[in-house]
């Protein structure tokens, strides 16, 4: 035993030093290059979004001015604002969401409290997850075939629906991942005491995880209030200043999408003013969903 | 632990029947259980169990783990319904009604059979509605009859005096040991007549174990309770018979001074005393 490695070992102990030297070195030139690579992968991500950002104020806030609020579009030359497109957009992203987000809710419920085991729960979470994925075009051809078609022509409405159909799958994603995150105990405890199912989810677990569905919502919001696609088939747009959900309707997204792509300076300059509120809108946002979240106790 | 054994010692040779046919005891017996098996799927986790909950007095659930003791309390409120593939058949007689049978109520069930859990489950409110949350599913009261009731649950679970102040502060910010007794709390207020204890003090320090202990010793004037532990100190210092599992059987049941003195299977022997866990 007391005859250990000093005596048996046939490499002395200098060479094993120069060797562990070695070996360090190489790995310390490893991580190095590792880190370096993660550096520069980092700093061409930011420098993508920081120039998006600053091309974004500096053209945004040069046509940014009072009667962006005040005035709707006018035909190129003659000045006008964004006001339809802004009103048209509050209007469709919050009847979308009032719509959407109480379905997802429901639906989040009863995939994580009643589904357990069923096929039914399977089949629902898994189309759920595939309109989460699904190309918002298409959910704008969708209700472009089931609203505006048959009512025959664009409205307000059908943008909102569109958009409504965008929220629920993300308000069920996040509704049933904040309900799982609940311990079963503190299902089992409401039920020892005699609470009916319905009680237990309502009074239990939704405050148990408020800040979780809040949160949901607000990311649904967030989502859709930037959408251009599904608006394109729905509520058109409007050049002139409609609050008549039969009618077709302005949005920003949309706004943006059409005077971008114009000859028109002007106009083009409100296409950046317009980018810039919705980018700040979402981000403000998404500042206040986190802030939700972090409210957890 | 003297104190304790030696007065279920008395009690035991004042019944003599219980040591050996506690089949006889049916009549003062809370709860009875006859023939009862358990399964998760197609496990067999309880094998015909035969055991008598006595009305007003603590029965201890003891063995190593996974063999049964705590699949066995939950087959009393039926919390396995909870669960799709977990079922039990036979007979648990309680007042003539069979626990087990499909037809019973669950919510008036539960509010006969109190359970409370090894982590404290406080509710996302205060403590006031933490307490009222269960009054309120069995029973209409006034405002202040609701006050009269969380404040005597909550001075029966000892807990009265520290929290009278922040009632209506959320339940969460108690201590883990204040959270249980607040769980107890919120059990008794709906006014059971069984309680069952699922290891309730295995999350808690040595200070709230003990008041947890007292309270258990208290509260068995008016409820006939159940508790299931895996320490034996506690098992002898609070119940008055104690049941041994293993494996989904129950090997032996007898007063608690009988158990842990002199245990008439081998197995219950070496489990009390450490030989195997």
């Amino acid at each position: 035993m007391s005859t250990s490695i000093l005596t048996t070992g046939h490499s002395g102990p200098a060479k094993d030093q120069a060797m562990a030297r070695r070996l360090g070195e190489r790995r310390k030139r490893t991580d190095r290059i590792l880190l370096w690579l993660a550096l520069l992968a980092t700093l061409i991500g930011l420098a993508f979004l920081i120039s998006i950002l600053a091309t974004l104020l500096w053209r945004g806030l040069a046509a940014m001015n009072l009667t962006v609020f005040t005035e709707v579009t006018r035909p190129p030359g003659s000045g006008g604002g964004l006001l339809n497109a802004i009103v048209g957009t509050l209007i469709q992203t919050g009847i979308g969401t009032l719509v959407g987000t109480p379905i997802g809710l429901l639906v989040g419920t009863y995939l994580a409290e009643y589904s357990q085991g069923t096929k039914l729960g399977g089949a629902v979470r898994f189309v759920s997850d595939i309109l989460l994925s699904a190309p918002s075009i298409l959910v704008g051809l969708f209700i472009y075939q089931l609203m505006v078609l048959p009512f025959g022509g664009f409205s307000g409405i059908a943008g909102a629906m569109a958009l409504a159909v965008i929220v629920i799958p993300i308000v069920v994603r996040t509704t049933e991942d904040m309900l799982q995150l609940i311990p079963s105990t503190l299902r089992e405890a409401a039920m020892a005491l005699g609470a009916p199912k319905w009680k237990m989810v309502l009074l239990v677990c939704y405050p148990a995880v408020r800040p979780g569905l809040i949160t949901g919502a607000l990311l649904g919001v967030a989502r859709i209030a930037g959408e251009t696609a599904p608006l394109l088939f729905t509520s058109l747009g409007n050049l002139t200043w409609s609050t008549d959900l039969t009618q077709a309707m302005s949005s920003l997204p949309v706004t943006i999408y059409a005077y971008a792509g114009s000859p028109y300076e002007d106009w083009v300059d409100l296409a950046w003013t317009g980018a810039l509120l919705i980018t700040f809108g979402v981000l403000l946002i998404n500042i206040i969903a986190r802030y939700v979240l972090r409210q957890r106790r | 632990m003297n104190e304790v054994s030696n007065e279920a010692a008395t009690k035991a040779q004042a019944i003599p029947a219980l040591q050996t046919r506690p089949e006889t005891e049916a009549s003062q017996a809370k709860i009875s259980m006859r023939d009862l098996d358990f399964y998760y799927g197609d496990n067999r986790a309880l094998k015909s169990i035969n055991l008598d909950f006595p009305e007003r007095q603590v029965t201890g659930l003891i063995g190593p783990s996974g063999c049964g003791k705590s699949t066995l309390l939950r087959c009393l409120n039926r919390m396995y319904d909870l669960y799709p593939g977990q079922r039990a058949t036979g007979e648990a007689m309680m007042d003539g009604e069979n626990i087990i049978s499909p037809n019973i109520d669950l919510n008036a069930l539960r509010s006969r059979i109190g359970m409370v859990f090894q982590k404290p489950t406080p509710f996302p409110m205060t403590i006031y509605d933490n307490i009222a949350f269960g009054v309120k599913l069995h029973e209409r009261l006034s405002k202040a009859q609701m006050d009269e009731r969380v404040e005597w649950s909550l001075a029966r679970a000892a807990l009265w005096d520290e929290v009278k102040d922040r009632l209506n502060t959320p339940a969460g910010g108690l201590s883990g040991g204040q959270q249980q007794r607040l769980c107890i709390a919120r059990s008794i207020a709906v006014r059971p007549e069984v309680m069952l204890f699922d290891e309730p003090t295995s999350a808690l320090d040595p200070i709230s174990t003990l008041k947890v202990e007292e309270l258990i010793d208290e509260l068995k004037r008016d409820f006939t309770i159940a508790i299931v532990t895996h320490n034996m100190q506690q098992a002898a210092r609070c119940a008055d018979r104690v049941a041994f599992f293993y494996l989904g059987e129950m090997v032996e049941v007898g007063t608690a001074a009988q158990m842990f003195t002199s245990p008439r299977e081998t197995r219950t022997q070496q489990y009390i005393t450490g030989r195997f866990s």
